[in-house]
Protein backbone atom coordinates (compact mmCIF):
# COMPACT_ATOMS: atom_id res chain seq x y z
CA UNK A 1 0.00 0.00 0.00
CA UNK A 2 1.55 3.28 -0.96
CA UNK A 3 2.21 5.69 1.82
CA UNK A 4 0.97 9.25 1.58
CA UNK A 5 3.73 11.61 0.62
CA UNK A 6 3.79 15.08 2.03
CA UNK A 7 4.63 17.17 -0.99
CA UNK A 8 4.05 20.88 -1.14
CA UNK A 9 1.15 21.17 -3.56
CA UNK A 10 1.09 24.81 -4.46
CA UNK A 11 4.25 26.45 -5.71
CA UNK A 12 5.61 29.33 -3.66
CA UNK A 13 4.91 32.88 -4.71
CA UNK A 14 7.18 33.59 -7.63
CA UNK A 15 9.34 36.58 -6.95
CA UNK A 16 9.91 39.06 -9.72
CA UNK A 17 13.63 38.85 -10.40
CA UNK A 18 13.72 41.83 -12.78
CA UNK A 19 15.21 44.02 -10.04
CA UNK A 20 17.77 41.37 -9.21
CA UNK A 21 21.33 42.30 -10.09
CA UNK A 22 24.23 39.86 -10.20
CA UNK A 23 27.57 41.55 -9.62
CA UNK A 24 31.01 40.80 -8.20
CA UNK A 25 31.14 40.98 -4.41
CA UNK A 26 32.76 44.09 -2.98
CA UNK A 27 34.32 44.66 0.41
CA UNK A 28 31.25 46.49 1.74
CA UNK A 29 29.16 43.31 1.13
CA UNK A 30 31.13 41.36 3.74
CA UNK A 31 28.85 42.10 6.68
CA UNK A 32 25.70 41.22 4.73
CA UNK A 33 27.32 38.06 3.31
CA UNK A 34 28.42 36.89 6.72
CA UNK A 35 24.96 37.59 8.16
CA UNK A 36 23.25 35.74 5.30
CA UNK A 37 25.50 32.71 5.77
CA UNK A 38 24.84 32.80 9.51
CA UNK A 39 21.07 33.02 8.88
CA UNK A 40 21.24 29.89 6.72
CA UNK A 41 23.82 27.76 8.54
CA UNK A 42 23.42 29.03 12.10
CA UNK A 43 27.20 29.50 12.27
CA UNK A 44 28.92 32.88 12.54
CA UNK A 45 32.08 32.69 10.42
CA UNK A 46 33.30 36.28 10.12
CA UNK A 47 36.99 35.34 9.76
CA UNK A 48 36.24 32.67 7.19
CA UNK A 49 34.25 35.03 4.93
CA UNK A 50 36.81 37.78 5.32
CA UNK A 51 39.54 35.39 4.17
CA UNK A 52 37.36 33.95 1.41
CA UNK A 53 36.62 37.44 0.13
CA UNK A 54 40.32 38.30 0.21
CA UNK A 55 41.10 35.20 -1.86
CA UNK A 56 38.15 35.16 -4.25
CA UNK A 57 36.58 38.58 -4.23
CA UNK A 58 39.49 40.94 -4.31
CA UNK A 59 42.06 39.39 -6.64
CA UNK A 60 40.39 39.81 -9.99
CA UNK A 61 43.46 38.88 -12.03
CA UNK A 62 43.12 35.24 -11.02
CA UNK A 63 40.26 33.16 -12.44
CA UNK A 64 38.41 33.32 -9.13
CA UNK A 65 34.85 34.59 -8.87
CA UNK A 66 32.67 35.74 -6.03
CA UNK A 67 29.25 37.00 -7.17
CA UNK A 68 26.34 38.32 -5.16
CA UNK A 69 22.66 38.65 -6.05
CA UNK A 70 21.39 42.04 -4.96
CA UNK A 71 17.72 43.01 -4.90
CA UNK A 72 16.91 46.60 -3.94
CA UNK A 73 20.11 46.92 -1.98
CA UNK A 74 19.69 43.62 -0.14
CA UNK A 75 21.99 40.63 -0.69
CA UNK A 76 19.73 37.64 -1.49
CA UNK A 77 22.44 35.14 -2.33
CA UNK A 78 26.01 34.53 -3.43
CA UNK A 79 28.15 32.04 -5.30
CA UNK A 80 31.90 31.42 -5.20
CA UNK A 81 34.06 29.48 -7.62
CA UNK A 82 37.36 29.32 -9.42
CA UNK A 83 39.11 27.72 -12.34
CA UNK A 84 41.11 24.79 -11.05
CA UNK A 85 43.87 22.85 -12.68
CA UNK A 86 42.91 19.19 -12.67
CA UNK A 87 44.79 15.95 -12.25
CA UNK A 88 44.37 12.55 -13.91
CA UNK A 89 44.92 13.95 -17.39
CA UNK A 90 41.84 16.17 -17.26
CA UNK A 91 41.89 19.79 -18.49
CA UNK A 92 41.22 22.63 -16.02
CA UNK A 93 37.59 23.10 -15.07
CA UNK A 94 35.35 25.51 -13.22
CA UNK A 95 34.85 24.58 -9.58
CA UNK A 96 31.94 25.83 -7.47
CA UNK A 97 32.51 25.63 -3.77
CA UNK A 98 29.81 27.80 -2.22
CA UNK A 99 26.29 28.84 -3.10
CA UNK A 100 23.67 30.26 -0.76
CA UNK A 101 20.27 31.84 -1.33
CA UNK A 102 18.16 33.45 1.38
CA UNK A 103 15.40 30.92 2.23
CA UNK A 104 12.59 33.37 1.42
CA UNK A 105 14.12 34.11 -1.98
CA UNK A 106 14.41 30.46 -3.02
CA UNK A 107 12.55 28.96 -5.99
CA UNK A 108 12.44 32.37 -7.63
CA UNK A 109 15.45 32.10 -9.91
CA UNK A 110 18.09 33.75 -7.71
CA UNK A 111 20.28 30.65 -7.57
CA UNK A 112 19.87 30.09 -11.29
CA UNK A 113 20.97 33.67 -12.09
CA UNK A 114 24.03 33.26 -9.84
CA UNK A 115 24.88 29.89 -11.40
CA UNK A 116 24.53 31.30 -14.92
CA UNK A 117 26.74 34.28 -14.08
CA UNK A 118 29.44 32.01 -12.71
CA UNK A 119 29.23 29.68 -15.72
CA UNK A 120 29.56 32.70 -18.03
CA UNK A 121 32.68 33.77 -16.12
CA UNK A 122 34.10 30.26 -16.41
CA UNK A 123 33.43 30.26 -20.16
CA UNK A 124 35.23 33.58 -20.52
CA UNK A 125 38.13 32.06 -18.58
CA UNK A 126 38.33 29.32 -21.22
CA UNK A 127 37.13 26.21 -19.41
CA UNK A 128 34.57 23.81 -20.84
CA UNK A 129 33.11 22.11 -17.78
CA UNK A 130 32.00 22.93 -14.25
CA UNK A 131 32.26 20.63 -11.24
CA UNK A 132 31.34 20.67 -7.61
CA UNK A 133 31.20 18.23 -4.71
CA UNK A 134 28.91 18.00 -1.71
CA UNK A 135 27.57 15.63 0.90
CA UNK A 136 25.17 12.99 -0.44
CA UNK A 137 22.60 14.01 2.15
CA UNK A 138 22.64 17.70 1.19
CA UNK A 139 19.38 17.24 -0.72
CA UNK A 140 18.63 20.92 -1.15
CA UNK A 141 21.87 21.93 -2.85
CA UNK A 142 22.14 18.64 -4.76
CA UNK A 143 18.65 19.24 -6.16
CA UNK A 144 19.62 22.79 -7.09
CA UNK A 145 22.68 21.69 -9.07
CA UNK A 146 20.66 18.90 -10.69
CA UNK A 147 18.05 21.46 -11.72
CA UNK A 148 20.82 23.39 -13.49
CA UNK A 149 21.56 20.30 -15.56
CA UNK A 150 24.55 19.02 -13.61
CA UNK A 151 24.98 15.26 -13.56
CA UNK A 152 27.46 12.76 -12.14
CA UNK A 153 30.91 13.50 -13.56
CA UNK A 154 33.74 11.18 -14.55
CA UNK A 155 35.26 11.02 -11.04
CA UNK A 156 34.32 9.12 -7.90
CA UNK A 157 35.27 10.69 -4.59
CA UNK A 158 37.04 8.22 -2.25
CA UNK A 159 38.29 8.60 1.30
CA UNK A 160 39.68 6.64 4.22
CA UNK A 161 39.87 7.38 7.92
CA UNK A 162 43.48 7.92 9.04
CA UNK A 163 43.14 6.45 12.52
CA UNK B 1 19.98 -0.92 -12.83
CA UNK B 2 16.42 -1.42 -13.95
CA UNK B 3 13.23 -0.14 -12.35
CA UNK B 4 10.17 -2.28 -11.85
CA UNK B 5 7.48 -1.78 -14.48
CA UNK B 6 5.13 -0.02 -12.06
CA UNK B 7 7.81 2.55 -11.15
CA UNK B 8 8.62 3.28 -14.79
CA UNK B 9 4.93 3.57 -15.69
CA UNK B 10 4.40 5.95 -12.77
CA UNK B 11 7.30 8.13 -13.89
CA UNK B 12 6.05 8.23 -17.49
CA UNK B 13 2.60 9.23 -16.26
CA UNK B 14 3.83 11.90 -13.86
CA UNK B 15 6.18 13.37 -16.49
CA UNK B 16 3.36 13.50 -19.04
CA UNK B 17 1.03 15.19 -16.57
CA UNK B 18 3.74 17.65 -15.48
CA UNK B 19 4.45 18.52 -19.12
CA UNK B 20 0.72 19.23 -19.66
CA UNK B 21 -0.32 21.13 -16.54
CA UNK B 22 -3.44 22.70 -18.10
CA UNK B 23 -4.63 19.63 -20.00
CA UNK B 24 -5.81 16.59 -18.01
CA UNK B 25 -4.80 13.30 -19.65
CA UNK B 26 -6.52 9.94 -19.54
CA UNK B 27 -4.64 6.80 -18.62
CA UNK B 28 -5.35 5.46 -22.11
CA UNK B 29 -3.71 8.48 -23.77
CA UNK B 30 -0.57 8.02 -21.69
CA UNK B 31 -0.54 4.24 -22.20
CA UNK B 32 -0.84 4.64 -25.97
CA UNK B 33 2.02 7.13 -26.14
CA UNK B 34 4.39 4.78 -24.30
CA UNK B 35 3.02 1.52 -25.71
CA UNK B 36 2.31 0.14 -22.25
CA UNK B 37 -0.61 -1.74 -20.70
CA UNK B 38 -3.51 0.65 -20.00
CA UNK B 39 -4.78 -1.79 -17.38
CA UNK B 40 -1.47 -1.81 -15.49
CA UNK B 41 -1.18 1.98 -15.82
CA UNK B 42 -4.68 2.43 -14.35
CA UNK B 43 -3.55 0.57 -11.21
CA UNK B 44 -0.41 2.69 -11.03
CA UNK B 45 -2.41 5.92 -11.39
CA UNK B 46 -4.71 4.81 -8.56
CA UNK B 47 -1.66 4.33 -6.32
CA UNK B 48 -0.34 7.76 -7.33
CA UNK B 49 -3.76 9.21 -6.49
CA UNK B 50 -3.75 7.59 -3.04
CA UNK B 51 -0.29 9.07 -2.46
CA UNK B 52 -1.60 12.56 -3.25
CA UNK B 53 0.50 12.99 -6.38
CA UNK B 54 -2.23 12.97 -9.03
CA UNK B 55 -5.98 13.42 -9.00
CA UNK B 56 -8.67 12.30 -11.40
CA UNK B 57 -11.35 14.61 -12.72
CA UNK B 58 -14.49 12.93 -14.08
CA UNK B 59 -16.73 14.02 -16.94
CA UNK B 60 -16.12 15.74 -20.25
CA UNK B 61 -12.56 17.02 -20.44
CA UNK B 62 -11.73 14.84 -17.47
CA UNK B 63 -8.60 12.86 -16.89
CA UNK B 64 -5.66 12.91 -14.55
CA UNK B 65 -3.73 15.97 -13.48
CA UNK B 66 -0.68 16.43 -11.30
CA UNK B 67 -1.42 17.83 -7.86
CA UNK B 68 2.10 17.70 -6.43
CA UNK B 69 4.56 20.51 -7.08
CA UNK B 70 6.94 19.30 -9.82
CA UNK B 71 9.73 21.47 -8.38
CA UNK B 72 9.48 19.50 -5.13
CA UNK B 73 8.40 16.05 -6.28
CA UNK B 74 11.45 13.81 -6.67
CA UNK B 75 12.03 10.55 -8.49
CA UNK B 76 12.45 8.93 -5.07
CA UNK B 77 8.99 10.11 -3.94
CA UNK B 78 7.48 8.21 -6.86
CA UNK B 79 9.68 5.13 -7.11
CA UNK B 80 9.48 4.23 -3.43
CA UNK B 81 5.70 3.91 -3.72
CA UNK B 82 6.26 0.87 -5.91
CA UNK B 83 9.55 -0.67 -4.82
CA UNK B 84 12.13 -0.43 -2.03
CA UNK B 85 15.05 1.92 -2.72
CA UNK B 86 18.30 2.19 -0.77
CA UNK B 87 19.94 -0.14 1.73
CA UNK B 88 17.66 -3.05 2.61
CA UNK B 89 17.33 -4.90 5.89
CA UNK B 90 19.13 -8.21 5.81
CA UNK B 91 17.48 -11.24 7.39
CA UNK B 92 18.95 -12.79 10.54
CA UNK B 93 21.42 -15.54 9.67
CA UNK B 94 22.07 -14.14 6.18
CA UNK B 95 25.74 -14.63 5.16
CA UNK B 96 25.88 -10.83 4.66
CA UNK B 97 25.60 -10.49 8.45
CA UNK B 98 27.57 -13.41 9.78
CA UNK B 99 30.55 -13.96 7.46
CA UNK B 100 33.50 -11.69 6.65
CA UNK B 101 32.93 -12.07 2.92
CA UNK B 102 29.25 -11.34 3.38
CA UNK B 103 29.90 -8.25 5.51
CA UNK B 104 32.47 -6.93 3.00
CA UNK B 105 29.96 -7.47 0.18
CA UNK B 106 27.28 -5.70 2.23
CA UNK B 107 29.47 -2.61 2.59
CA UNK B 108 29.99 -2.43 -1.17
CA UNK B 109 26.29 -2.95 -1.91
CA UNK B 110 25.31 -0.34 0.68
CA UNK B 111 27.67 2.15 -1.02
CA UNK B 112 25.87 1.58 -4.32
CA UNK B 113 22.47 1.85 -2.63
CA UNK B 114 23.44 5.12 -0.95
CA UNK B 115 24.40 6.63 -4.30
CA UNK B 116 21.16 5.41 -5.87
CA UNK B 117 19.15 6.92 -3.03
CA UNK B 118 20.97 10.27 -3.24
CA UNK B 119 20.53 10.38 -7.03
CA UNK B 120 16.79 9.65 -7.00
CA UNK B 121 16.26 12.06 -4.12
CA UNK B 122 18.06 14.96 -5.82
CA UNK B 123 16.24 14.82 -9.16
CA UNK B 124 12.84 16.50 -9.29
CA UNK B 125 10.18 16.15 -11.95
CA UNK B 126 10.99 19.70 -13.12
CA UNK B 127 14.62 18.68 -13.54
CA UNK B 128 13.53 15.63 -15.56
CA UNK B 129 11.44 17.86 -17.86
CA UNK B 130 14.48 20.09 -18.43
CA UNK B 131 16.59 17.00 -19.16
CA UNK B 132 13.99 15.85 -21.70
CA UNK B 133 14.15 19.25 -23.39
CA UNK B 134 17.94 19.43 -23.32
CA UNK B 135 18.40 15.87 -24.67
CA UNK B 136 22.01 15.39 -23.50
CA UNK B 137 21.95 11.87 -24.96
CA UNK B 138 22.07 13.33 -28.47
CA UNK B 139 25.71 13.50 -29.66
CA UNK B 140 27.12 13.02 -26.16
CA UNK B 141 29.02 10.46 -24.13
CA UNK B 142 25.89 8.91 -22.60
CA UNK B 143 24.49 8.43 -26.10
CA UNK B 144 27.69 6.66 -27.07
CA UNK B 145 27.34 4.52 -23.98
CA UNK B 146 23.76 3.68 -24.94
CA UNK B 147 24.81 2.88 -28.50
CA UNK B 148 27.60 0.61 -27.21
CA UNK B 149 25.15 -1.16 -24.92
CA UNK B 150 22.68 -1.65 -27.75
CA UNK B 151 25.45 -2.97 -30.02
CA UNK B 152 26.64 -5.45 -27.38
CA UNK B 153 23.13 -6.91 -27.17
CA UNK B 154 22.94 -7.55 -30.91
Amino acid sequence: MPRHISIMKSPPAVKNTDALRIRPAVHSDLLALTALDEEITGLAKRKYWKETFARYGARRRLPRFFFVAEDNGRIEGFIVGEVRAWEFGEPPCGWIFAVQVRPKARLSGVGTRLFEALCAAFRRAGVESVRTMMARDNHLVLSFFRSQGMMAGPFIELEIALN
Amino acid sequence: MKLQKASSFALYAVLELAANPTHPLSGTEIAEKYGISAHHLAKVLRDLGRAGIVEAARGVGGGYRLTANPKRLTLLDIIQIFEPVGPQNVANGDPELVTDAGCALRIVLDELDDHTLATFRSITISTMLKLMTRKPWVNSAPATKLARRAASRR
